[in-house]
């Protein structure tokens, strides 16, 4: 072999290999086999990385896989952390799996964007759900989920007692001058930072946890009638007001942003008072046993608020079988499965049947207080194709307010960008 | 690795070809055909570089600058739209936070880029004692360059803390005298600590690259400086520094180049904040035209990044031109 056929070769052969990566398809599987053979469903998850979920869906695919001959079921799994961009990254390749799951408030973008098709399920299965557990945009329906999340606060009953602080409950929980007495007390008391509010984390945490505490306030992300505008919503009377106290309460050290992301120091008691989720609820029970309270968040004026909206599962619009995509999704609301999911993770089951039958929601569970926190004071985040942009301005927004900047110019600095993004994007279908 | 600037050798730098004896007029013929082919071959063997270079740099820039001219979305079921300078307009007059980061990341450079270069010179003048131990203490600098620096932000994160390493080392010199702060929350010092740390991360490197400056400089130069009766000074401003010339060129232009890119720390550490005072270009866009979805305003700016880059490295190379 001479040396010009050797170049020819390796030159043909890279070529040919960095052609077939960029592009060869991901391996879409929803082809009918030739013959008789069942219809492949694609179907991927965000939840590798977490066994106890996946093991659900393992059993769920076994299990609609055998009852039928139609269709086939087969997954893919992948981390949280990389999960959207490879959503992304596949509808812009045209090949997207059948089934897919995702969160709640990225719904109607995905659906504005064309990902997704309306969910057309039995109406049976999604008038059961947890209203927080259904997905919409535009009045229909796009996705559905086995469950919810929610928020409250954890606290000792020992040490509220101990310190001559009234136990709050949901028909009558702390009002805001309440909860500053309460923390202050307690950094007397010695805790140096009494609250964990958990803004040591980053991304959709901020507007999850603390746009619920705007909305308590009397503000929002942005005005929902007609969702246009941020202007009035985010940089209101209300909103000035609740972010005073939000930067006050980190310039008084009643919180801080150092720390843990998680539940450490509450269960280290290092703080007395924890904002956090339900899937924190475990480790905590293990460390304060029965002392443990999970208490409503406070009223900032308007009632509490909780975010609602969990993982939910849609079907993409190129599926070739949403037939069979919606006989699985309808298989697997099945009560037994929902309530496999709320106890192996630890969540709010969304159906009335799971609810009794789980062992830590049901009347008498040890976590029963989330699914009344879930019940009352659950709000969605905003139903808009605009929420990514909406969250990752608030985001910004409250980090800036916490470190010390001006509110009310803050404020209308983020209704400004995002006003100027809806306006850009043609009002995204409103 | 070796300095840009040294003698350029030619893509042919060694032809078989020459070595044939060209004596024999018969063979001309042979020999043109055996160029044409060692021709195709070059060509070859430079395809696999050409081909990703043309995917992953060239395309990417030109549909950069396409892009920049439009409203294209990441996510949007609306075609994208020619918009004309209007993203320009939006970066210069109605984004508070673009000029900011621009600010940021010129006083990111303007800071690091002298201090990493000095500093480096320093540490490899040091290690270039004949001297026990010395590799010890060119290992001790390098380590931080091998580190991920993902690692080390995340490292350095902890350190900047209220009740962190940097604030227990100060309470402990000053005898509690001075107290500590948050360094990365306050947004007076959060743009120093990130200089600090990159810095620190990133000298070891162009110590290195010193180093081998160092190094090619002939022994013989300086026993003809110390025969003449140079002090160690002056023998660093008129031998070492001279050359030097050709090191220093490719440290300042390195340094400056990833020093504009800062992204990596920011995104770690603080994602802009407090209050957008570490914000810089490529973080900005980034946010802009990933994460907030606006692909034709992410590409502006890196449009505009690009050129004040390209500006910045030509203004550099004629300064330091070799005026021979």
């Amino acid at each position: 072999m001479n040396r010009r056929s050797l170049a020819t070769i390796v030159s043909a052969s890279a070529v040919s290999a960095l052609a077939l990566t960029g592009c060869g398809q991901a391996g879409q599987g929803d082809t009918t086999p030739d013959g008789d053979g069942p219809v492949e469903l694609t179907m991927w998850t965000h939840s590798a990385g977490n066994p106890a979920e996946l093991e659900v869906y393992e059993q769920i695919i076994a299990d609609f896989n055998a009852s039928q001959d139609d269709y086939e079921v087969v997954t893919e799994a992948f981390p949280q952390g990389a999960y959207n961009d490879a959503i992304v990254a596949a509808a812009a390749a045209n090949d997207l799996p059948c089934l897919l799951d995702m969160d709640g408030p990225i719904v109607p973008n995905w659906a504005w964007a064309g990902y997704i098709q309306p969910l057309d399920l039995d109406p049976a299965v999604t008038d059961s759900l947890l209203p927080t557990a259904v997905g919409t945009y535009q009045d229909e329906i796009y996705s559905a989920g086995y469950w919810d999340a929610a928020l409250a606060i954890f606290a000792r009953q020992s040490v509220l007692e101990d310190n001559g602080i009234r136990i709050p409950t949901a028909d009558d929980p702390w009002s805001v001058d309440e909860l500053d007495e309460a923390l202050a007390t307690l950094q007397d008391a010695g805790y140096d930072t009494p609250l964990d509010i958990g803004a040591e984390d980053t991304g959709e945490w901020w507007s999850y946890a603390y746009s619920p505490m705007l909305q308590s306030a009397g503000g929002d992300l942005v005005d929902r009638d007609t969702m246009l505008t941020a202007d009035g919503a985010l940089n209101g009377p209300e909103a000035v007001d609740f972010f005073t106290w939000f930067q006050g309460a980190f310039e008084q050290g009643w919180a801080s942003d150092s720390g843990t992301v998680g539940n450490e120091e509450f269960n280290n008691d290092e703080v007395a008072l924890s904002y956090t989720g339900v899937w924190n609820a475990m480790d905590s029970l293990d460390a304060v046993g029965d002392d443990l309270l999970i208490l409503p968040p406070p009223d900032f004026g308007d009632g509490p608020r909780i975010g609602g909206g969990s993982w939910q599962w849609g079907i993409s619009s190129t599926c070739n079988a949403p037939d069979g995509a919606r006989a699985y999704l309808e298989f697997s609301f099945a009560d037994e499965y929902v309530t496999a999911f709320a106890d192996n993770q630890v969540v709010i089951p969304a159906t009335p049947g799971a609810v009794e039958a789980s062992v830590h929601f049901s009347p008498d569970g040890d976590l029963r207080p989330f699914v009344e926190l879930s019940e009352r004071f659950a709000l969605l985040r905003p139903e808009t194709p605009a929420y990514p942009v909406i969250s990752s301005t608030f985001e910004k927004a409250a980090k800036d307010i916490m470190n010390g900047a001006d509110i009310p110019s803050t404020l209308d600095g983020a209704v400004a960008e995002i006003d100027a993004n809806i306006e850009s994007n043609d009002g995204y279908g409103f | 690795m070796t300095t840009p600037t040294s003698t350029p050798v030619p893509p042919h730098a060694s032809r078989p070809g020459d070595r044939a004896p060209a004596a024999a007029a018969g063979r001309r013929h042979g020999t043109r055909a055996a160029r044409r082919r060692e021709g195709r071959a070059g060509f070859g063997m430079a395809a696999p570089a050409l081909v990703l270079l043309l995917l992953f740099l060239v395309i990417p820039v030109l549909l950069a600058f396409g892009l920049s001219f439009t409203n294209a979305r990441l996510i949007s079921p609306n075609p994208p739209r020619f918009v004309g300078l209007d993203n320009f307009l939006r970066a210069f007059t109605a984004d508070p936070v673009f000029l900011r980061s621009m600010l940021n990341t010129f006083v990111f450079a303007a800071v690091v880029v002298p201090v990493q270069a000095a500093l480096g010179l320093l540490l490899a003048v040091l290690v270039n004692q004949k001297i026990r131990g010395v590799t010890a203490f060119r290992v001790i600098f390098f380590i931080p360059v091998v580190t991920s620096i993902v690692v080390v932000s995340i490292l350095w994160r902890f350190m900047y803390q209220e009740n962190g390493l940097i604030n227990s080392m100060i309470d402990t010199i000053t005898f509690g005298a001075w107290q500590g702060m948050a360094w990365l929350n306050d947004p007076s010092t959060a743009l120093g600590a990130i200089i600090v740390l990159s810095i620190w991360q990133a000298v070891g490197f162009h110590m290195l690259i010193w180093l081998s400056g160092l190094q090619t400089i002939p022994e013989a130069l300086y026993e003809a400086a110390r025969m003449d009766g140079a002090t160690p000074r002056q023998q660093f401003a008129n031998v070492t520094w001279p050359g030097l010339h050709s090191t220093m060129v490719f440290v300042l232009v390195t340094i400056t180049i990833a020093a504009l890119g800062l992204f990596v720390q920011v995104d770690v550490m603080t994602q802009g904040g407090p209050v957008n005072s570490t914000s810089t270009l490529v973080y900005h866009a980034v946010r802009k035209g990933y994460r907030e979805l606006e692909t034709g305003y992410g590409a502006t700016i890196s449009l505009i990044f690009f050129v004040l880059v390209l500006i910045i490295a030509l203004v550099q190379r004629h300064l330091t031109r070799d005026k021979d």
